[in-house]
This record gives structure tokens, sequence and C-alpha cells, in this order.
């Protein structure tokens, strides 16, 4: 009954009747401007959808029976109507998780939180200690988190998730993340650090040593199921034994993101126009996109190993994240750049005189280039 | 042979939905969160017709199972109890 089934993986490679696992992100707007955000996130789009549409959104998730979504941003909870979108949906059998970085969680707040069965939330620290956090997340960011947590623990808010991209600067943290996590009774997820949005600004140095994948590798499975990686580490399963979970890209297939403009995507991961399925303003809506979309119908073929094909550990890994090797440039049909066997490395290597795509739309207020990094202004104009 | 399993009368645990897939079904708890696969129709048509059937044996044998398979579905119902997608009937039912 566990997902660990090859048949499984190969039924959910051809696709499902809808996602399991549907990523919205509700506005682009935030209060911080975190270093390594999938989203670019900042600025509120204008043309945002409303309120009315996003309820119809939830509509349409009740008819296709998703069971929950993923909810996140920008800072969801900036959403004036946010409250009421969540009620919405949870009164619509539609299940919330969503992801916060603490700012907007009162005491009021995690008081009606607590109560619901439908709702879950996950507060974002990306290091166990202030310094390391707010390097990423921005000076504050790890007081607002942890405030954020001791109000959800009093109200007494069941299993809520804190939620780690694990980084070079905090995979030594792990067990300190794990131990904050017990101290609050909450659940610790741990995530993987995409080059996607303006995270492709920082990967290379903020990216696990090969080191510390294994690390994390042996770390996650000594902890099993008592972890959540969002089955994020699924490339790590070239290690030896499969982590728990789906191990594979679920791009398209079993996952996919809409953007707060209703842009549809294949997955979080993958905020560029290459892997843009469709927009949910258009006729037929979302399902239409899920079920019809070219993109998505490519995806859900048989997908050629390229050059991993000669590789015995393909079947462990499958090739590995989609959206890492686009953003860095990687062909999609050979190796993650972060193979444990190296392979990316040579890939990055053979190629380092091409530009990568560049994610896109940026929604950073301010994005700082690699160009005049002794500037922090640059690229205003 | 009597069997806790096959023997009990079950229903749908509370907060438990179901959604049918070309392999079988995806079960999704909202109390526990977890997500489970039912991964044959007939398994899925098994849970979906627990309630209707005084007992377990009996909603197997009205989807067709054989005998010699009752073993398999009680192993596979069996996951389902201690995961709380089915739980035992209510009295007053």
């Amino acid at each position: 009954m566990t997902a660990a089934v090859p048949r499984l993986v190969d039924e959910f490679e051809q696709g499902l009747v809808a996602p399991i696992c549907l990523t919205w992100e509700l506005t682009y707007a935030c209060n911080l401007a975190c270093v390594h955000c999938l989203s670019s996130s900042g600025r509120r789009d204008p043309r945002e959808l409303s309120t009315d549409e996003c309820k119809a959104v939830i509509d349409e998730l009740r008819r296709m029976r998703v069971f929950y979504v993923n909810v996140g941003g920008g800072e969801p909870t900036v959403r004036a109507d946010f409250w009421e979108l969540l009620e919405y949906a949870t009164g619509h059998d539609v299940g919330v998780k969503f992801s916060t970085n603490g700012h907007r969680i009162t005491d009021a707040v995690a008081a009606r939180l607590a109560v619901s069965d439908y709702v879950d939330v996950q507060v974002s620290l990306d290091g166990a200690t202030a310094p390391v956090n707010d390097a990423v997340r921005g000076v504050g960011s790890y007081a607002t988190a942890i405030r954020a947590v001791e109000r959800l623990a009093a109200a007494g808010m069941p299993s809520f998730k804190i939620s780690v991209v694990v980084t070079r600067e905090n995979a030594g943290q792990l067990e300190a993340f794990k131990a904050l996590a017990d101290r609050y009774g909450a659940q610790l997820r741990i995530t993987r650090l995409r080059p996607a949005g303006r995270g492709a600004d920082v990967w290379h140095r903020l990216r696990p040593t090969a080191g510390q994948q294994r690390t994390v590798y042996d770390w996650l499975l000594a902890h099993g199921e008592d972890v959540l990686t969002g089955d994020s580490f699924f490339h790590l399963s070239a290690f030896g034994e499969p982590l728990p979970g789906l191990n594979l890209c679920g791009a398209g297939r079993v996952v996919c993101l809409i953007d707060p403009v209703g842009d549809v995507y294949a997955c979080p991961f993958a905020i560029h126009e290459s892997f843009r399925a469709g927009n949910v303003r258009d006729d037929g809506g979302f399902e239409r996109v899920w079920t019809d979309s070219s993109l998505f119908a490519r995806l859900r073929e048989p997908q050629s190993a390229g050059a991993c094909s000669s590789c015995g550990l393909y079947d462990a890994c499958r090739g590995g994240c989609m959206a890492a090797k686009f953003f860095t440039g990687l062909p999609l049909n050979g190796p993650d750049p972060e193979c444990v066997l190296g392979h990316g490395e040579a890939a990055l290597a053979a190629r380092e005189d091409i530009a990568p795509p560049r994610p896109a739309p940026d929604h950073s207020i301010l994005r700082v280039s690699h160009a005049c990094d002794e500037s922090p202004a640059a690229g205003l104009h | 042979m009597t069997s806790l399993i096959l023997d009990g009368a079950w229903e749908l645990g509370p907060g438990v939905a179901i959604r049918p897939e070309r392999f079988g079904a995806l079960v999704y708890s909202f109390h526990t969160r977890r997500l489970t696969f039912l991964k044959s129709k007939r398994l899925l048509e098994i849970v979906q017709t627990l309630a209707d059937h005084p007992s377990g044996r009996a909603a197997c044998a009205a989807a067709g199972v054989a005998e010699s398979e009752f073993g398999t579905y009680e192993r596979a119902l069996g996951t389902l109890v201690d995961s709380d997608v089915i739980v035992p009937r209510s009295a007053e039912r």
C-alpha cells in the first residue's frame, strides 16, 4: 500500500486524473526577499487572480478531487483575502497546507488554525541559528519565524511543519533543526535547494557539497518517515537504498504549479515559459490545462534516459530533477547537476561557457546582479 | 478459518476521500494527512462497498474475489485498518 512499488511509479509517470501535489502560489508579493526564492517574489503582480477567480479554481479542484493544495507565494498571508480563501477551500473539502515566513501568525490566527483538520502550516526556516537563517532570508526573519512557531505550539496546532531548504551553510545543522522541531511538537521538513527563481543566482555557492549530500542521505535514511522531504531528494537514492516516498520527477504527471496570475507550470521549480502549460483563465480552466496541455502530454510519454541510459543507477534516481538540469543549462535527458556519481559536475564543466536559461518572470524588488556584486543597487535602472 | 479482518464489519474512516485512478485509486485521510494507494480496481470496489456488506469477506466475495485470493485481500485491508482508512463499523448502523 505504500509508494515504493516500481509499477506504481510507472503508472505515475503516465500522469494521473488530477495532481496529487498541486502547489498554488497565491501572490508574488512578499515582505521578505530570500536570496534563493523559487518564484523571484517581491512585488505583487497587478494581474493577480481575483478573489472570485481563486474561488472558481477551488471549485474546480474540488470537482477534480484534488485533496489538498500546497499554498505559497510570495508570502500568501499578505493577500487581504487569504483567510477568506482558506475558509472557502477548507469548507469545500480542499485541504490547505500553506507555507509562511510567520510574519502574520498572531496568537489569534494560531488559535484559528489549530482547530481545523483541513489546514496545515509550514513555517520556513533556513538556519537553526539566526545568523545562518538571516543570511538567506533577511535580518530579523529568524526571530519572526520562531515567534510564529511558538504561537502555533502554544495554540496546540497539531503537527505543523518547520520547513528547511538545505544549503551548504545549514547542512551541518540537521540535528539542531530536528531538536528545534521536537521542542515545539512540530514536524521537520527538509527540501532540496533548486537553481530556480533567484535560487539560480546563489545555487553555485549555496548548494550542498558532495560530502554534505551523502550526509543528508544517510541522515534521511536514519530518520525514515519521521522527517518529511516533499520527496525532493530522490536524486540521492542513487547512493543505495531508496529514500521513503515517490522517487521520480512528478512534473506535469503528479505535480504542477498554479502561479499568482493563473499560469500553470509543470512544477514549482520550473517557472519559465518552456514549462508553461496554460492558464486557469483559458477556456476549460485548470482541468483542461491538466488533461489537454501538449506540454504535459509530452512529459507523460516515456522519457529517454539519454546520457544516463548506460548508468546502472538510472532506475534509482531516474535522471533527477528536470528544473535543476534546465536552469543549469544541462540537457533534460542527462544527469542531474548534483548526480551523486559526479556526472553532473562533468556535464556542467563541459558547458561552462554557455549561459543557462534565465528564470523569468521576475518579481524581485531588488535583484543583485553577479556583474556588480559590490553594488546592491545595480540593475535598478 | 476466522479472521478479524474478513469477519469484521467495516466502513471508511472519518475524513477519508477517494479518487479513482487508472491503476486503482488514491486515498487521502484529512485526519491523519496520509496518502495511500489502492493498487487495483477490485480493491477499490471492495473498499467502496465495505459499508454495504455484513463483513469484509462478503464485500470481497461480492467483488468477485476467489476463495484462494482472500489472503491477499485480507492483508490489503489490514494495511488500510492500520492507517485508519477503514474503521470498525459503528453498531448503530
